[in-house]
């Protein structure tokens, strides 16, 4: 039953619209998914490092999240123990198996427990790498993969996020150039995460509620070194 | 669910009298507009997005066997499988299948417009697997046996009071005499309801913003979360989508999302806009072993290459519902299926037949207002006006309808009765109502009448005014 569903509906879109030349509409296609040519990209996010880092935080922080800069990486564990502090949030994280997040000092976050792997459903903090950010819409982009686990950005009441300067990005455009040369072009991790501020819902009276189902809490710690 | 679209008339006399209803629209629907257009103030390359977005949809659809094609052995080749079902019936024998093979019986859904359209969640519950809505929207609609009212906000119908009830009827598990007096208790009811039911569920199905050809990707847009857990929690994801939601490339995605969110919430981003691509990876602490997605014809290739083609650019954002006057005064369920307002009007004559249909787009004043805020750029009006066509040459038209326009034909090609004609009727009723400038009660005209007041004439006719105009301005 698939198959022949599958050469009707097929059928019917070329008698429709399949008439004219086939190898030109064949080519265009062609052409179009091999230079995946970019659009219009808006200028707000463009601009330089300090630029891109206030209209990321303008932008994250109007839909509830919270940004801080930190100048190395090693800050990190002490900047997201005193997060944890202030949100009175318990002292433990659960983060990605990923190399730069494994190397971090942690002995410098005091009684911090951290665990790795995926979401535990009673896990109340997370800890994960970016891919990429983008300025734009302050908007995180996330990679699934053996370092990371998807979960993380959803089962824990705060997820924190850790962004290198290097990798937040004008427009989303750039992050998709830098996925084709990681990734190889047209392959994909299992998920792509695009993040912008905490879980929230307009169900009720289209009245703003965080959080809906997601984090309650999302925290970005931009890495300038 | 039956489609109750042929009772329009009905429908729409119990909205109106429905004070519940009225309170929920008079509540909501300014709101939807005041974010849109913040947002779009926002963005000064707004509208020229728009004209882009237009474009790749346009584009896509002159090439859509092609593209479906490559979409298709794109995701071959990341591990999940195509399934392609020609009617409702089909999509559904599928979709159950897959659930029956995994021995699923607990099942989790994301928003997709797609399942209302096949009816999906009786289908499950008939094959004895339960579907569980997670969008809250959709799971309070859920509760009460009832269909979306908005494409994007299924529940804007209901007030907070409806709600509290329907939860305290729902949710007996919890104390009766616990607070849900404000909002916020509300949601966290339902989170903490639903949290568990991610976790015990064999499957997810969740629909889709588009199919990307370029990378055989399924993206979900949500703002609760829900669609994420509803996804990566359980061993099987289930994607359901129609042919037109193809886009060529990842950019080409961008740009629409640039338009879509803006359209529909005010937002400059959906807080999750998530890319799906196979099953998960040798190596992957988390995802599902499984990734099928079940795409949808239901009439939709008919459509192409026809007068309505434009329609399949539509990618659901609710604006034209958001800003349509008929709409927002008699709320989503009058329309009687699944896809109500403006587009609802131009979709559900395609999908169901403009017999079963023909309301639908006489359901509109043509003020133009959805067509101006289409981030997809539809002739809705252009389109309402094609069915109404249609529906005149199908000899559809009711018999009252058919002999006032033969009547207004009649008076119309006779300029000087139809002067005289409109002279008097201008002066009659400017007698009547002058004094207050507007009449609470017109001969013929009680339909009008009963919920607002008609504009009294001030004396003249158009016609009067403008060759007065011609002589004072020479």
């Amino acid at each position: 039953m698939a198959d022949s569903a599958r050469e009707q509906i097929l059928n019917r879109i070329r008698g429709k619209v399949g008439t004219g030349d086939q190898v030109q509409r064949a080519a265009r296609v062609a052409e179009r998914l091999a230079l995946h040519p970019r659009n219009l990209i808006p200028a707000r996010g463009q601009g330089d490092d300090a630029h891109r880092i206030k209209v990321f935080t303008d932008m994250m922080v109007a839909v509830g999240g919270t940004v801080e800069t930190v100048d190395h990486f090693d800050d990190v564990p002490e900047s997201v123990a005193s997060y944890l502090r202030n949100n009175n949030l318990p002292a433990r994280i659960r983060r990605g198996a990923e190399e730069k997040l494994a190397l971090l000092p942690w002995h410098r976050a005091g009684a911090l427990e951290v665990a790795e792997g995926r979401a535990d459903p009673a896990d109340t903090a997370s800890l994960s790498m970016a891919f990429a950010g983008v300025a734009e819409s302050g908007t995180i982009v996330m990679l699934s993969g053996p370092d990371n686990p998807t979960t993380l950005n959803f089962l824990p009441e705060a997820h924190i996020v850790v962004l290198p300067l290097d990798r937040l990005h004008a427009s989303y455009e750039e992050g998709w150039t830098r996925l084709r040369e990681q990734a190889g072009a047209g392959n994909m991790p299992r998920t792509v995460n695009m993040i912008s501020g905490p879980s929230r819902t307009a169900d009720i009276e289209q009245t703003i509620v965080r959080p809906a189902h997601g984090p309650k809490e999302m925290h970005v710690i931009i890495v300038r070194g | 669910m039956e489609s109750t679209s042929p009772q329009f008339q009905g429908n729409v006399k119990r909205a109106l009298a429905d004070t519940q209803l009225q309170y929920a629209m008079t509540e909501t629907g300014p709101r939807f507009i005041e974010k849109r257009t913040k947002a779009r103030a926002a963005l000064p390359e707004f509208d020229q997005l728009r004209d882009q977005a237009r474009d790749i949809k346009d584009h896509v659809l002159e090439h859509l066997d092609l593209y479906l094609e490559i979409y298709e052995r794109k995701v071959s080749e990341s591990g999940g499988v195509v399934h392609w079902a020609a009617t409702p019936e089909e999509a559904r024998a599928t979709i159950i299948g897959i659930c029956q093979q995994r021995g699923a019986k607990l099942v989790t859904k994301g928003k997709s417009m797609i399942s209302e359209e096949i009816d999906l969640n009786h289908a499950l519950e008939a094959a004895g697997i339960t579907p569980i809505e997670t969008d809250l929207g959709e799971y309070l609609i859920q509760l009460r046996g009832e269909r979306p009212s908005h494409i994007i906000a299924p529940a804007v119908h209901l007030t907070r009071d409806q709600v509290e009830a329907d939860f305290r009827k729902a949710h007996t598990h919890l104390p009766p005499e616990r607070d849900l007096s404000e909002i916020p208790t509300l949601v966290e009811e339902a989170r903490q309801v639903l949290r568990q039911k991610y976790l015990d569920a064999d499957a997810g199905i969740t629909g889709a913003n588009f199919l990307i050809a370029e990378t055989g990707t399924s993206i979900i847009v949500t703002n609760e979360g829900n669609g994420d857990l509803t996804q990566n929690l359980p061993k099987v994801h289930i994607v359901i989508a129609s042919i037109e939601k193809i886009v060529p490339t990842l950019e080409d995605a961008s740009t629409i999302l640039r338009v879509l969110a803006r359209s529909a919430t005010g937002q400059d981003f959906s807080n999750y806009t998530t890319l799906s691509t196979g099953p998960k990876r040798a190596g992957d602490p988390d995802g599902p072993e499984e990734y099928h997605v079940v795409i949808l014809d239901n009439g939709r290739s008919n459509v192409l290459g026809t007068e309505f083609q434009d329609m399949l650019r539509c990618i659901r954002c609710g604006a034209c519902l958001n800003h349509c006057p008929v709409y927002q005064a008699v709320g989503g369920h009058a329309y009687g299926w699944v896809y109500p307002g403006p587009i609802g009007a131009v979709v559900t004559p395609a999908l169901k037949g403009i017999e079963n249909a023909k309301h639908l787009p006489n359901a509109s004043t043509f003020c133009g207002r959805c067509e101006e805020v289409c981030p997809m750029r539809i002739p809705l009006p252009k389109m309402m006006r094609h069915w109404r066509e249609k529906e005149f040459e199908k000899h559809l038209t009711p018999g009252g309808i058919r002999t006032g326009l033969k009547l207004w034909a009649f008076a119309v090609k006779r300029p000087k009765l139809y002067q005289l004609g409109t002279r008097i009727a201008a002066r009659v009723l400017g007698n009547l109502g002058r004094a207050k400038g507007r009449m609470t009660s017109v001969p013929l005209a009680s339909g009008w009448t009963r919920y607002r007041d008609f504009p009294a004439p001030q004396g003249k006719t158009f016609q009067q005014m403008w060759k007065e105009r011609r002589k004072d301005g020479g």
